[in-house]
C-alpha cells in the first residue's frame, strides 16, 4: 500500500518536472512547477517529515508560485492568447 | 519490497535533480532556467530528507506513544528546513535580476541577451571581442589546401 | 549537439548518483545525533517536536545564518529591482470577488499563521511556515486593493525589531549561562503551551521577521514601473 503510494506520487512528481521544462505557454510552466513542490509536500509527509511537509507546501506551492507569477507579469510572458508567440521578446 | 520503494524514491529525487540541470543548461529563455532551478533545488531538499528515513519509525514529535518507539532522524529535516527557505530568497533573487536584464535589454533569450551586451561594451569601450560562444579562441585560419600540417610553413614548401 | 551532450550528461549524472546511493543503508540511517536527541531532548529543552529543538536550541546558530542569508536576498532583490514608484490611482482595483474574498480571508490567515507560529514546539509548524503564511495575509489586501499599498516604515520596524530581537534574546543567553543562544526560562511541562522556555519567543520572532520581509519583497515585485507592459 505504501509503496503503491509512493510510486503514485513520485511517477506525477517526475511527469510534471518534464512538463515544466517542454510546455510552450509560460504560464502552463509555472503551475507545473507547482505541482511539482506540491506532489513533492505529499511525499513529504509520506516519509514522515510534517514540518518539512508544512514548509514544503506553504513556501513551494504558495509563495514560489506567487513570486513567479508576479514576475511573470513584468517580464511580459502573462499571455493567455497566442501561446506560439515568442516569449518574452518586447521588441519582436 | 523495501528495495523497490528504496529505487523508487531515489529514482525520483535524482530524476528531479537531472532535470533540473538538464533544464539548466539547456534552456535559451532565462525565465525557464529559474524555473530548473526550482526543480533542481526541490530534487535536492527531497535527497537530504530521505537520508534520515527509518523503516517502521514515526515522526519525531512527541505525540503520547511509549519512550521507545523508533523516530526518523531529526537532523536532517531542520537542514531542509533551512534549505526550502534558502531556496525561496535565491528564487526572489534570480527573478529579480531577470527583471533587471529585461528592462535593460528587452528580450529573455539568452544568447541574444549576451549578443546584445557584448555590442554594448564594444560600442563603450571600442574593444572588439575576438571570439564568441562558438569559437572561443577566436576564428582560426585553415591550413591551404595540400599543406602536409605535420611540417612548418618553410620546410613544406 | 549541445543539447544532446547536456541530456547525456544529465543521464549518466543520475545514474552515477544512483550506483553511488544505493551503496548506503537506506532506511537504517547511523542516527549516531539523532537518537542522542531523541533520548535527551525531552528533558533538555522541553519542546515536544524534536525538530524545533533542533532548529532553535541544538543548531540555533544555523537559524540565524538563515535570517541573514533571507535578509541579504531580499534586500538584494529589493536593490535590483529599482526604487519603488508611488501606488497607482484608486481605478485599478481588482475585481469584487477578489475584494470580498480577501476582506474574510485576511483575520482567518492572521489566526492561522500565528497559531502555526505560537504553537512550533508542541505540533509541526514554527516561525517560518507561519511566517509564510503572515506573509500572504499581508499581501491579499495589496493585491486587492493595489491603491492602498503597504506601509513599508511599518514592515521595516517590525522586521527590524524582530531581528533584533532574536538577536538580544540569544545575547541575554550568553550573559546568563554563558553560551550564545542557549535555551533559557527552564523547561515547563513538556506538551502545555508555555513550555521549552525561550523557545516560542525565538520563534515568534523568526515568524515576524520572514513574514515582514516577504511581505515587502511581494508588495516591491508587483509594482510596476514606468514604460513596463
Amino acid at each position: 500500500m505504501f509503496f503503491w503510494m509512493v510510486l503514485v506520487v513520485v511517477v506525477l512528481m517526475l511527469v510534471a518536472a518534464v512538463a515544466v521544462l517542454v510546455l510552450d505557454n509560460m504560464i502552463a510552466a509555472v503551475a507545473a512547477a507547482s505541482v511539482v513542490s506540491l506532489a513533492l509536500s505529499v511525499l513529504f509527509v509520506l516519509l514522515r517529515a510534517p514540518d518539512v511537509a508544512m514548509t514544503e507546501a506553504a513556501v513551494g506551492a504558495g509563495l514560489s508560485g506567487l513570486i513567479l507569477a508576479l514576475g511573470m507579469r513584468r517580464l511580459g510572458l502573462w499571455r493567455l492568447d497566442n501561446p506560439s508567440a515568442r516569449q518574452g521578446d518586447r521588441d519582436a | 519490497m523495501g528495495a523497490q520503494i528504496e529505487l523508487v524514491l531515489y529514482v525520483g529525487a535524482l530524476g528531479l535533480l537531472a532535470v533540473g540541470a538538464a533544464g539548466l543548461v539547456m534552456s535559451a529563455n532565462l525565465f525557464r532556467m529559474i524555473l530548473a532551478l526550482v526543480i533542481a533545488e526541490a530534487g535536492a531538499n527531497l535527497l537530504l530528507v530521505l537520508a534520515g528515513y527509518r523503516w517502521d519509525a514515526v515522526a519525531p514529535i512527541l505525540a503520547g506513544q511509549p519512550a521507545d518507539v523508533p523516530m526518523v532522524d531529526p537532523v536532517p529535516q531542520a537542514m531542509v528546513l533551512t534549505a526550502i527557505v534558502i531556496g525561496v530568497g535565491v528564487q526572489a533573487l534570480a527573478l529579480a535580476m531577470a527583471v533587471r536584464i529585461y528592462r535593460a535589454y528587452g528580450t529573455l533569450d539568452f544568447s541574444e541577451v549576451r549578443r546584445r551586451m557584448e555590442a554594448d561594451i564594444a560600442a563603450e569601450t571600442g574593444i572588439e571581442l575576438p571570439g564568441s560562444r562558438d569559437e572561443p579562441a577566436g576564428a582560426r585560419p585553415l591550413p591551404p589546401p595540400g599543406a602536409n600540417p605535420m611540417l612548418t610553413p618553410e620546410e613544406g614548401r | 549537439m549541445r543539447n544532446l551532450a547536456s541530456l547525456v550528461f544529465a543521464a549518466g549524472l543520475g545514474f552515477f548518483l544512483t550506483v553511488l546511493l544505493l551503496q548506503f543503508g537506506f532506511g537504517e540511517p547511523p542516527m549516531i545525533v539523532g537518537q542522542a536527541i531523541q533520548d535527551g531532548a525531552a528533558e533538555t529543552v522541553g519542546a515536544a517536536n524534536f525538530v524545533t529543538s533542533v532548529v532553535l536550541a541544538y543548531r540555533g546558530i544555523d537559524t540565524l545564518g538563515e535570517l541573514s542569508i533571507l535578509f541579504a536576498a531580499a534586500a538584494a532583490a529589493g536593490l535590483a529591482l529599482g526604487s519603488r514608484r508611488p501606488a497607482p490611482a484608486a481605478g485599478e482595483d481588482a475585481g469584487f470577488i477578489l475584494r470580498a474574498g480577501s476582506d474574510l480571508l485576511f483575520p482567518l490567515l492572521l489566526v492561522v499563521g500565528l497559531y502555526i507560529i505560537l504553537h512550533g514546539h508542541l505540533t509541526p509548524g514554527g516561525g517560518f511556515q507561519g511566517g509564510v503564511i503572515l506573509a500572504a495575509a499581508f499581501f491579499i489586501p495589496v493585491l486587492a486593493r493595489p491603491s492602498r499599498g503597504l506601509r513599508h516604515s511599518t514592515l521595516s520596524l517590525v522586521e527590524g525589531f524582530a531581528g533584533a530581537g532574536f538577536i538580544v534574546i540569544g545575547l541575554m543567553a550568553l550573559l546568563w549561562d554563558g553560551q550564545f543562544l542557549q535555551p533559557l526560562l527552564g523547561t515547563g511541562t513538556l506538551g502545555s503551551l508555555v513550555s521549552a522556555g525561550t523557545l516560542p519567543m525565538l520563534y515568534l520572532a523568526v515568524g515576524l521577521k520572514v513574514g515582514a520581509e516577504l511581505a515587502g519583497l511581494l508588495v516591491h515585485l508587483m509594482a510596476r514601473e514606468e514604460g513596463e507592459a
